[in-house]
């Protein structure tokens, strides 16, 4: 076992160059914080990213920060806190799920951010992660330092390569540096609270806030039983249906009316005031109500809002499980009483009109016996695989992790194809 | 630029011509092949119209099915293909290829479905952007990226282009509301990827589609997200002694926590041709014109035009007008948008460049720009949209002077190379196309381009989609997968283990 701790990208390279001359898995590694989501790996060497570290661009009124891939995002998001600003996807912190030891500062670098495209309760206002990328530079599975995109918002000069590998969790290059837009955090926030909604009426409440004109920045529901366990002055165990307005003072108060206008038939509504509706949201964002510290099942599913809940309740026919809603209900997070159930799970997502599941949490048994992915179709995952071999013709990155025919062998057919 | 060289037209193909239009009117009947030269004159240019070029046959397709059987006919004869929607490119994406069949996604007009609860829009790609907008405003909804071609440009070229528009700083590029795309690869498999749901389960590939330029896929549905009109916008139209000052004062705006809906610059030449034109009220004392709207609820609108006022007045705006009804706003708009025809107006040709730069950068960049007026002896007027550093200068020159259209090339080159010394880039919104094309190397090294070019091969590994447009030159598949592993006694000690 080595592993290799480079200081820059051209330490990477020489790192993955060796890996390529000896044939030799790398597992790709930032914090580690996020080491327990995909299938597990046979790699027998690694790359620690965590010395390649630092802000190496931050102008505030351009809106734009560069960092090396291994910066811890703690310290990007604390130097962005300074200056009145965030990354508005909203990151989500994984440590808490998946029981990962965050003593030492280890609570993930923004390269683990982007390769995981794991965007928090903003992304149906703000976008996902992969949305704020503007620019990566990266070492192939060829062993090639490469970049893609700049340092500006508007820019279609040539193919956009930082999206691909945003969400790619480090199987078709290794992020050497990254840059991101960053935005004005804002001024304030309120939190609507309607107690006592079914799933239904909770995803009807929602796709209502979500089509008037309050700029909602976040639309979530926990069912009964799931509202203790989010930090909140919200007593007892009734459904609680969130909705979050940000923006300034001003702005807020008046959207938070028309809101409540709006929705005066829905129920009693309560008004979550600003630092209380911050720590709900990030405990809704971290998925707070499943870190139980076991290791059961956790899937995140993202399907239609409309659909959502819909899945949920056929889903409750077959299996037990313990669910709640982000994304005004597109976003489920799901816990299982005791197996994964892919199956039943997949299926019902396609006869509710689509979508994906990522198994978030589970053994590291469960997660080599079932996709932890959403399994593509056959022309689709054909074109994913000559992808993955484009960028690592070898099979030496994260090999596996996604999508489990990726071995060299059928990569290497893959590759032949396309030459021909 | 003039001196464009394309791919080498395939004899084989040029030669099985007639064979080819036979088998194409099988696989599409009725009026669905054009091969008379006189119909096929209006599809031989896109919007970059210095180009032209006949193709070798015109397609109109109706289904999905035969899209998939023209490209997989196609793909099997090694026969070139070029996609087109309503042809509005402005760097010659869809211009034609003289042994290339045309493929023209016009007939693909028809919205499929509207879903307000879920606020996406399934759309046929031909169907126009502003289309979209219109099919769902009587319940106050629209589609945001509004590209100024968007009363004819379709959705589907948008998504090839990852068009923008004036509202990208707030809500975004194509790239950033297009939910799901369903397409066809030159195989003839039709894939989807998206749909109403957010993300991908696997590889971004919507991503890597989104500004591809047709020369991964054909599009043949595309899902976008709707959003909800803001209830009011209002505009500040200011006045700068100096371009320093209206950069500083977009650079404090922004410093502030305030992002505008719009937010556009003009420079003086622009400002005069926008005023003799239009008469609509510009200031001509000024060196700098800049456009502020913003757009939300009354109250916080109210708020923010005191916020950005006051920002202005710091910057030294010499004047500063606030719309107080829609009328006033529009009026506001009209000379920005009336830009590019009033330029027409006072020279016979103008030239539109698309780059990119950190904002911070403009003066500088201006200065360089009249630095280049004079060396190639040609006037050039700048629209910007100052919010998200996209810059448009238009060079004004007569195609009938002998030279002209060539030193206008040179000089808006010498243009975009600047964008990249400052560290911005080639094209904001336009894309590359034919006309930057031979300037990638300006931005990208050979690793760089071989790796996208990688992307290509996973796609299209005979190269047989829009050849000639992106790339300087495209290398074979089989040349970029070879490797070169370097033997297996790397010992590098420099690098920490442990």
């Amino acid at each position: 076992m080595t592993t290799f701790l480079p200081f820059t990208p051209t330490d990477v390279a020489t790192a993955v160059q060796w890996a390529l001359s000896e044939e030799a898995p790398l597992e790709i590694l930032g914090h580690g914080s996020k080491r327990g989501i995909g299938r597990p790996q046979q790699c027998e060497h690694a790359i620690d990213l965590s010395a390649l570290s630092g802000v190496t661009l931050y102008e505030p009124e351009e809106l734009v920060l560069s960092a090396k891939a291994g910066t811890p995002i703690a310290d990007i998001e604390h130097l962005l806190a300074q200056n009145g600003q965030q990354l508005a996807f909203e990151p989500m912190d994984c440590s808490r799920l998946l029981n990962h030891d965050t003593r030492g500062g280890k609570g993930g670098t923004i390269g683990g951010v982007l390769s995981g495209n794991l965007s928090g309760p903003r992304r149906i206002k703000a976008g996902a992660a992969r949305d704020h990328v503007l620019g990566i530079a990266a070492v192939s599975g060829r062993g090639e330092v490469f970049k893609s995109g700049g340092r500006v918002v508007k820019n279609v000069t040539g193919y956009d390569l930082s999206k691909l590998m945003t969400g790619a969790w480090g199987t078709l290059g290794v992020l050497t540096d990254v840059t991101v837009k960053v935005l004005p955090a804002a001024e304030t926030e309120t939190t609507l609270a309607i107690r006592g909604l079914t799933d239904e009426d909770a995803t009807a409440a929602m796709a209502v806030a979500m089509g008037s004109s309050a700029e909602v920045s976040g639309a979530a529901h926990l069912p009964y039983g799931v509202t203790e366990r989010v930090a909140s002055d919200l007593r007892g165990a009734d459904p609680t249906t969130l909705l979050r307005v940000e923006g300034f003072g001003p702005s807020v108060a008046y959207r938070v009316a028309a809101l409540k206008s709006l929705l005066r038939n829905a129920g009693q509504i309560d008004e979550v005031p600003d630092r209380n509706s911050q720590t709900l949201w990030r405990d809704i964002r971290d998925c707070a109500p499943f870190a139980d510290g076991t290791a059961r099942p956790v899937w995140r599913v993202s399907m239609a809002p409309s659909e959502a809940h819909k899945m949920v309740l056929a889903l409750r026919m077959e299996t037990g499980a313990d669910a709640f809603y982000d994304w005004q209900g597109g976003l489920v997070w799901l816990r299982m009483e005791a197996e994964p159930e892919a199956d039943i799970l997949r299926r019902l997502i396609r006869r509710f009109g689509g979508g994906h599941a990522t198994l978030m949490r589970a053994t590291p048994a469960w997660r080599a016996a079932v996709p932890v992915f959403e399994p593509e179709g056959p022309a689709l995952a054909a074109l994913s695989a000559r992808v993955k071999a484009e960028f690592d013709p070898k099979g030496i990155l994260n090999p596996g992790r996604m999508a489990a025919a990726a071995n060299s062998a059928t990569l290497a057919e893959a590759t032949e194809e396309n030459a021909s | 630029m003039s001196g464009l060289s394309m791919p080498k037209p395939d004899s084989e193909t040029m030669r099985r011509r007639d064979e080819i239009v036979a088998d194409l009117a099988v696989i599409v009947p009725g009026e669905g092949v054009v091969d008379a030269v006189n119909e096929m004159r209006a599809f031989e240019s896109d919007g970059l119209t210095a180009y032209r070029q006949l193709p070798l046959v015109v397609v109109l397709p109706e289904t999905v099915e035969q899209v998939a059987k023209i490209l997989k006919y196609c793909n099997e004869r090694n026969i070139r293909v070029v996609p087109r929607g309503s042809g509005t490119s402005l760097s010659g994406g869809a211009l034609p290829l003289e042994d290339a069949v045309l493929l023209v996604m016009s007939r693909f007009n028809r919205i499929l479905e509207i879903d307000f609860p879920n606020r996406a829009v399934v759309a046929q790609p031909g169907v126009t952007n502003l289309g979209i907008s219109v099919a769902v405003e009587q319940e106050g909804f629209y589609y945001a990226p509004d590209p100024s071609s968007q009363i004819a440009c379709s959705i589907g070229g948008n998504v090839a282009e990852n068009s923008g528009g004036v509202h990208c700083l707030k809500y975004g590029l194509t790239a950033n509301n297009v939910l799901g795309i369903e397409m066809v690869l030159i195989s003839g498999e039709v894939v989807r990827l998206g749909g109403r749901h957010l993300d991908s389960g696997g590889y971004d590939l919507l991503g890597v589609m989104t500004g591809s330029e047709g020369l991964l896929g054909v599009v043949t549905e595309v899902t976008v997200r709707i959003l909800k009109k803001p209830e009011t916008a209002r505009a500040l139209l200011i006045g700068f002694p100096t371009s320093e000052q209206g950069g500083q004062c977009v650079a404090d705006i922004i410093g502030a926590g305030i992002i505008p809906g719009g937010m556009e610059m003009m420079d003086r030449p622009a400002i005069q041709a926008a005023e003799d034109f239009l008469h609509a009220g510009y200031p001509l004392d000024v060196e700098a014109l800049l456009i502020v709207e913003l757009d939300g609820p009354g109250v916080e609108v109210d708020h923010l035009i005191g916020l950005v006022e006051a920002i202005a007045h710091r910057n030294g705006s010499t004047t500063c007008r606030i719309s107080t009804s829609e009328e006033e706003r529009l009026a506001f708009w009209a000379g920005r948008k009336a830009a590019f025809p009033a330029v027409g107006r006072i020279s016979p040709d103008y030239y539109c460049m698309d780059g990119t730069i950190p904002r911070k950068e403009l003066p500088k960049v201006l200065a360089g720009m009249r630095r280049l007026s004079e060396k190639y002896g040609l006037a050039v007027a700048n629209v910007f949209h100052a919010g998200d550093g996209n810059l448009h200068p238009l060079i004004l020159y007569d195609a009938n002077k002998p030279g002209e259209l060539d030193k206008a090339e040179s000089f808006g080159a010498d243009i975009l190379r600047l964008c990249v010394k400052v560290g911005g880039v080639l094209t904001g919104e336009h894309g590359v196309g034919v006309e930057k094309r031979d300037l990638m190397g300006e931005m990208f090294n050979q690793i760089d381009l071989d790796q996208q070019m990688r992307v290509k091969c996973a796609f299209d590994p005979n190269h047989l989609l829009n050849p000639g447009k992106v790339f300087p030159q495209l290398r074979r598949c089989a040349e970029l997968g070879r490797m070169h592993i370097s033997g297996g006694k790397l010992p590098f000690p420099s690098i920490p283990r442990f």
